[in-house]
């Protein structure tokens, strides 16, 4: 793979919005990913492999948990800083920042909001430095888009509870150390429990040949009678909403995430446009091409004043679901739409793994699907502004 | 051990040069700055004489406000704290003399400056500032290991290298060899929160003189167009040698 060039688009001096150190979160994070993962992504997804050895790297730069507090192992940053972090790793590889999307934002989070202070204590600084990965287990074989449907559950059983039931598309699963699994009680009612490896009746199937998101592993969950301590279920919220919770705060490091990608594919059409001779020009200096290239930025802009925004309203607490819907939806299509531009302009060149535009493209098959499907984030939409449910 | 690292605020290496103001200027416009490299290789070994010697690391800068973010970026990698001395590094000396203030005030064990900056190359501000404390000076220093009050170097010379020792305090010229590029550290996100409590002193500048002045800056030619001449073709390319490139 060539060495990475990248260098990120700012049409609108929206770096002026940020501060001097959400710009040293966003240049560390992203001279990692070029020194880190640029030069290795490509054949771990030719091979359809996870670089494992990230783990440890993602750690120690501090992506996992990076606005946990500082006293569960976190760095406490703020919502922005979570934001460009996501951005920058997703622009070297959707897979790699969805590791990081589940262990911070579906496994820390919801250990730090819903959990006790001895799970706190007891998980968190262990997510934080890698020791531990976690995966979240909510979609089920049946259950996708209706996550309230879900079958897996739990009966009481003295001090423990009896899990049984499975969970499907499951990032990180085929090796996380624990399990955040949302399951019904016995009255109906969804809680989070923490499963962890090695707990009797509890396997993790890989999900192999998979298009997209190759460099990150995806499996099953699947429960036959495993006994969990009751000290592992989560005992702050309750209800469809915890989850949902959590989904918010991934939701919205990848309406980041999803523009880095489109950045890289971006700035890799424009670079080439301006060397790819034709008929004694660069390709660049003709209409279609620069129709593509200008269409791409403005998208881009748009899109980075809206996670910039929500980013702000996140900061204050104020961000809504449907806020965050919207804006994961945007920036995951106009990532998709970019990549797609992008590689025709890059003609033959575009389909290798020369360039990362097609991997990029491949990954986004899966972004746009997971974490609410677009259809239902415009339904998410829809309902906020009109009152009505079109769910159902 | 108290260490005080001389940090330089440099355009990065890709970013494109223009100058300003009948090219009197450097045009600042869009450019990124970094911690000069050379510094930045001085900076990584301090931060292994706090982890493994239990030095402190104080980290310094010459500037006006807008260099804080590369002092902050220093802080984050592991510095204890910075000092910005404010004012327009206008040349060397200047600047020498302020570094040597400060070390006097700071009462510091060596001090460690790059080589040179990338910017200008000057490469004189370490050399001046030993010879104002009157302390030795290493230059092109690869190699730096302190026991008690002695030092031991590798400084690279013509065609090989040299070791000699110094007692402390003394000023190094650091560069690559230092540590190594792998040893480079990315600051990470708890550092950087970390140096958001670190303290960064300002201080005024002292009395001093610049010793030099600068008229103007030029670029160089921009690179011509390629001309191809065919490999049989040997006098076509004598004749263009002669009367287009003028080199024979």
């Amino acid at each position: 793979m060539a060495s990475d060039l990248f260098e990120a688009p700012d049409y609108y001096l929206v770096d002026e919005l940020l501060t001097e150190e959400h710009k040293l979160v966003r240049q560390s994070t992203r001279d990692w990913v070029k020194k880190e993962v640029s030069p290795v992504i490509e054949e771990y997804a030719q091979k359809a492999e996870f670089p494992k050895h990230m783990i440890k790297g993602l750690a120690d730069i501090g992506a996992f948990g990076p606005y946990i507090p500082e006293e569960y192992g976190g760095a406490g940053l703020d919502q922005i800083s979570y934001g460009l972090m996501m951005q920058e790793i997703e622009r070297g590889d959707s897979g790699i920042r969805s590791t990081c999307s589940v262990q911070s934002s579906l496994v820390m989070y919801p250990i730090y909001a819903y959990g006790n202070e001895a799970q706190r204590k007891k998980y968190l600084p262990k997510l934080a430095s890698g020791e531990y990965v976690g995966c979240f287990g909510l979609t089920e074989p049946n259950y996708g888009s209706n996550p309230g449907g879900m079958i897996t559950n739990y009966k009481e059983d003295g001090d423990h509870i009896i899990l049984n039931g499975a969970k499907m598309w499951i990032s990180n699963a085929p090796f996380a150390d624990i399990a955040v699994v949302w399951a019904k009680n016995e009255e109906g009612r969804i809680h989070g429990v923490i499963v962890e490896r090695g707990m009797e009746g509890f396997t993790t199937p890989e999900t192999h040949n998979k298009w997209s998101l190759r460099a990150s592993a995806t499996g099953e969950l699947v429960f036959e009678d495993v006994r969990v301590p009751k000290e592992n279920i989560l005992p702050n919220k309750s209800g469809l909403g915890a989850p949902l919770g959590c989904l918010d705060s991934a939701r919205y490091g990848i309406a980041w995430g999803a523009l880095g990608a489109a950045m890289d594919c971006y700035d890799t059409a424009l670079r080439y446009a301006k060397e790819r001779v034709q008929f004694d020009k660069p390709i660049a200096a003709y209409q279609l091409q620069q129709k593509k290239l200008a269409e791409m930025i403005t998208e881009i802009t748009k899109g980075q004043l809206l996670v910039w925004r929500l980013g702000q309203l996140k900061n204050e607490g104020r961000a809504t679901t449907a806020q965050i819907s919207m804006a994961k939806r945007n920036s995951v299509e106009i990532a998709l739409k970019i990549a797609r531009e992008a590689r025709q302009v890059l003609g033959g060149m575009g389909i290798t793994g020369d360039y990362s535009i097609m991997r990029h493209m491949m990954n986004l098959e899966s972004v746009v699907t997971y974490e609410g499907t677009h259809d239902i984030h415009l339904l998410i939409t829809g309902l906020d502004i009109t009152g009505h449910s079109a769910f159902k | 051990m108290k260490v005080l690292v001389c940090i330089s605020h440099v355009p990065d290496t890709t970013s494109k040069i223009n100058f300003t103001n009948n090219n009197t200027e450097f045009d600042k416009n869009g450019v990124q700055f970094v911690i000069n490299p050379y510094d930045e290789f001085g900076l990584t070994r301090a931060v292994w004489l706090k982890e493994k010697q239990g030095a402190s690391v104080t980290v310094l800068n010459v500037g006006t406000a807008e260099t804080e973010p590369t002092l902050r970026k220093a802080l984050a990698i592991g510095a204890d704290e910075a000092i910005r001395v404010d004012a327009e590094p206008t040349d060397a000396f200047f600047v020498a003399q302020q570094i040597a203030a400060v070390a006097k005030e700071g009462e510091y064990d060596l001090i460690i400056a790059g080589r040179e900056s990338i910017d200008y190359n000057g490469g004189q501000v370490g050399g001046m500032v030993a010879a104002l404390l009157k302390w030795p000076f290493i230059n092109a220093c690869v190699g730096m290991e302190i026991e008690g009050d002695k030092a031991s170097f590798t400084r690279e010379i013509d065609g090989g290298k040299e070791k000699l020792s110094a007692p402390l305090p003394f000023v190094i010229g650091g560069q690559k060899g230092l540590v190594e590029e792998s040893d480079l550290r990315i600051p990470n996100m708890r550092g950087i929160m970390q140096a958001r409590k670190k303290p960064l002193a300002v201080k005024e500048a002292v009395d001093a003189e610049a010793k030099t002045k600068v008229g103007d800056f030029a670029k160089p030619e921009p690179k011509g167009a390629v001309t191809m001449v065919d490999a049989d073709n040997m006098e076509e390319l004598v004749k263009l040698l002669h009367e287009k490139a003028k080199v024979i």
